[in-house]
């Protein structure tokens, strides 16, 4: 995670980019598991830089989805 | 009733009150009695969802914004449309039978909340985000005006607890002549706009604000920073001859556009004018200036997605040097840091932006971004009278450093025959504490001083002048700051160096004589303050500014300076 945390600006990107598939798209940090559908959910984990976060797709286009949000978090995010 | 506040627009308005209260979301306590309410109540919810989406849609495109709001209103619109927040609603409305009101307003309380209890300091702040996206749907729901569809009777005067840029932007001015806000500073986007409307503006008011009410006689003196209301006879006839000479002095200056800037006796004093391109340059000869105190070159590397290349920075000067016509123009090189973050260049957020990376510590790390501008700014020295100006310098061994690499810079020109002024001159601002005191030493190495005294004055109170809840400490009439700006001078003039100011100080007519007495010999300001400035300098003597000077060293309470002082502005 980029140093300084998931602030609102890349967490709004990350939804947007969301809204691009079909697959139903969730964030977990620790044993809680958000929706990326939902700007607020995604803001109130709390996300801190350093910290770990997984992405669970599922659906017709998870792979597309999956590359999508891999090239986010490597390249789009550390610009944001 | 007078109520004390910052004067931040000058002139005197007088007019009726229109208080802008945010509504506060009272809750109905209805409760829904059948299905066919509870559909309802959810499909009210929804469309005000979308009103206010398109609401901030249509700010977002059809006004110039940063791109750092044009995040924060995306971030809103998600924000707004958000499936949690709507699945909450829904949820209190069919489950609890509230109305759609209740239930938006027990939402926004959760989640106000929530951000509020997190353990991380930006997270927190985002509260106050979730408070203005649940006011904005309410808003909706209730169906309130917004003031941008709000119609004022002619002559009003806002009162307000703080007015968003989104409020300013859209209402409607023609009929508002004055602002009265509770929040706000000399920065606040309130300001600005009445600055540059003209139109009288007081910020900061004291708590008494609120209870002003619609329809109150009201006068806004921005002027000295009060708001009267309801004002007895007495108050009302001086105040409109106040504003009668405000209107008459104002008509005045326009006068003395062509006077030369002298004193009484004879002493020529260079007034001239802060700009940020090519394009200020007709606004500056309009108000009398006889050059540029200050060029910033910031404008050229914001807005924009990589480093301007030398040909382009030389086009930007060059545009400069030749409207000026011949005139001395001072050229400040990058000053991004601090407050000023440009999008490209990554720069670390810091704890402490003011004392971190910025500025001329930003040039002798990356020698390749400054010598690139070096380079543009020595070729467009042909086309007119440039001069180097170098912010930030805290001792004399970052001067040395930059010489060094100037003269790289002129090195590679001559290498390529191209031409530029072997001469140019070369400055540094005086605003870091250090610099100030060991002015000596700097002064034996440089053609020219500019005292910047918002940062000087910042650092030597160490006082954040971004920061509302301590602006009444920051106090350019401090002794402290006072004893450095005189030490500054002082050892300009005993090195036969030339010494100006371009900080806001040298357009505060409260200042003027006492810089003179201590021997300021340009004074660069905002080119609309130049004429108020040089109605003072042309009605002072300087053996007069000598002994105001000595006096104003002698006193130890900054407020009493300037009370002593108020009676030497012309």
């Amino acid at each position: 995670m980029a140093a300084q945390g998931m602030h609102a600006r890349p967490a709004t990107a990350l939804v947007k980019l969301g809204k691009n598939f079909k697959s139903a798209i969730s964030l977990k940090k620790g044993d809680k598991i958000v929706k990326l559908n939902s700007l607020l959910n995604i803001l109130s984990l709390g996300i801190k830089g350093g910290e770990t976060v997984s992405v669970l797709i599922e659906g017709e286009d998870e792979a597309d989805a999956a590359a999508a949000i891999d090239q986010f978090f490597e390249e789009e995010l550390k610009d944001l | 009733m007078e109520i004390k506040g910052i004067g931040v627009s000058p002139g005197i308005a007088i007019g009726k009150a229109c208080v802008i209260k945010k509504k506060q979301a009272a809750v109905t306590g209805i409760l829904l009695i059948d299905d066919a309410e509870i559909a309802v109540e959810i499909e009210r919810f929804d469309n005000a969802v979308l009103l206010a989406i398109s609401e901030i849609e249509s700010i977002k495109n059809n006004t110039v914004l940063a791109d750092k709001d044009i995040a924060i209103l995306e971030t809103h619109i998600e924000l707004i449309g958000d499936p949690q927040i709507k699945d909450d609603v829904t949820e209190l409305i069919t489950a609890e039978k509230k109305n759609a009101n209740d239930a938006l307003i027990q939402v926004t309380q959760n989640m106000i909340e929530l951000f509020r209890n997190m353990d991380d300091e930006y997270m927190q702040a985002r509260a106050a985000d979730m408070e203005d996206i649940g006011n904005r749907i309410l808003k909706h729901l209730i169906g309130a005006d917004t003031l941008a569809t709000q119609k004022f009777e002619p002559g009003t005067i806002i009162i307000a607890e703080d007015l968003s840029p989104s409020d300013t932007i859209t209402m409607d001015l023609s009929c508002i002549i004055g602002f009265a806000t509770r929040a706000g500073s000399t920065t606040s986007h309130s300001a600005i706009i009445a600055r540059a409307r003209g139109l009288p503006a007081v910020v900061g008011c004291s708590a008494a604000l609120m209870d002003v009410q619609d329809g109150d006689a009201v006068i806004v003196d921005g002027t000295r920073g009060a708001l009267y209301v309801n004002a007895d006879d007495e108050t009302i006839r001086q105040l409109k001859i106040k504003r009668e000479q405000f209107i008459m002095q104002t008509a005045k200056l326009k006068q003395l556009k062509d006077t030369p800037a002298v004193t009484t006796d004879g002493t020529a004093i260079v007034l001239s004018a802060n700009i940020s391109g090519a394009a200020d340059m007709d606004d500056v000869f309009y108000h009398g200036g006889e050059g540029v105190g200050l060029f910033r070159t910031e404008l050229l590397f914001m807005n924009r997605d990589t480093f301007p290349m030398e040909d382009e920075q030389f086009e930007f000067y060059k545009q400069t040097a030749l409207k000026a016509k011949g005139k001395p123009v001072i050229v400040r090189t990058i000053d991004i840091g601090g407050d000023k973050q440009i999008p490209y260049f990554d720069l670390p957020v810091e704890e402490n932006p003011f004392l971190g990376y910025r500025a001329i510590r930003i040039c002798l790390d990356r020698e390749d971004i400054f010598i690139t501008q070096l380079k543009a700014i020595l070729r467009a020295s042909v086309f007119g009278e440039l001069k180097i100006m170098l912010p930030m310098i805290a001792g004399v061994q970052e001067l040395r450093q930059t010489k060094g690499i100037i003269e790289k810079a002129k090195n590679q020109l001559s290498k390529d025959n191209i031409a530029f002024n072997h001469n140019i001159k070369l400055g540094i601002m005086i605003e870091i504490p250090s610099a100030a005191i060991t002015a000596d030493i700097l002064a034996k190495e440089v053609d020219f001083f500019s005292i910047g005294t918002n940062d000087l004055c910042q650092y030597t109170l160490a006082v954040d002048r971004m920061n509302e809840k301590i602006a009444h400490l920051y106090d350019p009439f401090n002794l402290g700051v006072l004893r450095l700006i005189s030490n500054i001078i002082e050892q300009a003039n005993k090195h036969q160096i030339h010494v100006g100011m371009c900080g806001e100080m040298a357009g505060d007519p409260l200042a003027t004589i006492l810089l003179l007495g201590m021997g300021l010999k340009e004074f660069s300001m905002s080119a609309t303050s130049i004429p108020t400035i040089k109605n003072n300098i042309i009605h002072t003597d300087m053996a007069e500014a000598k002994q105001v000077c000595e006096k104003v060293m002698e006193f130890d309470n900054p407020d009493d300076i300037k009370t002593y002082l108020q009676q030497f502005i012309k």
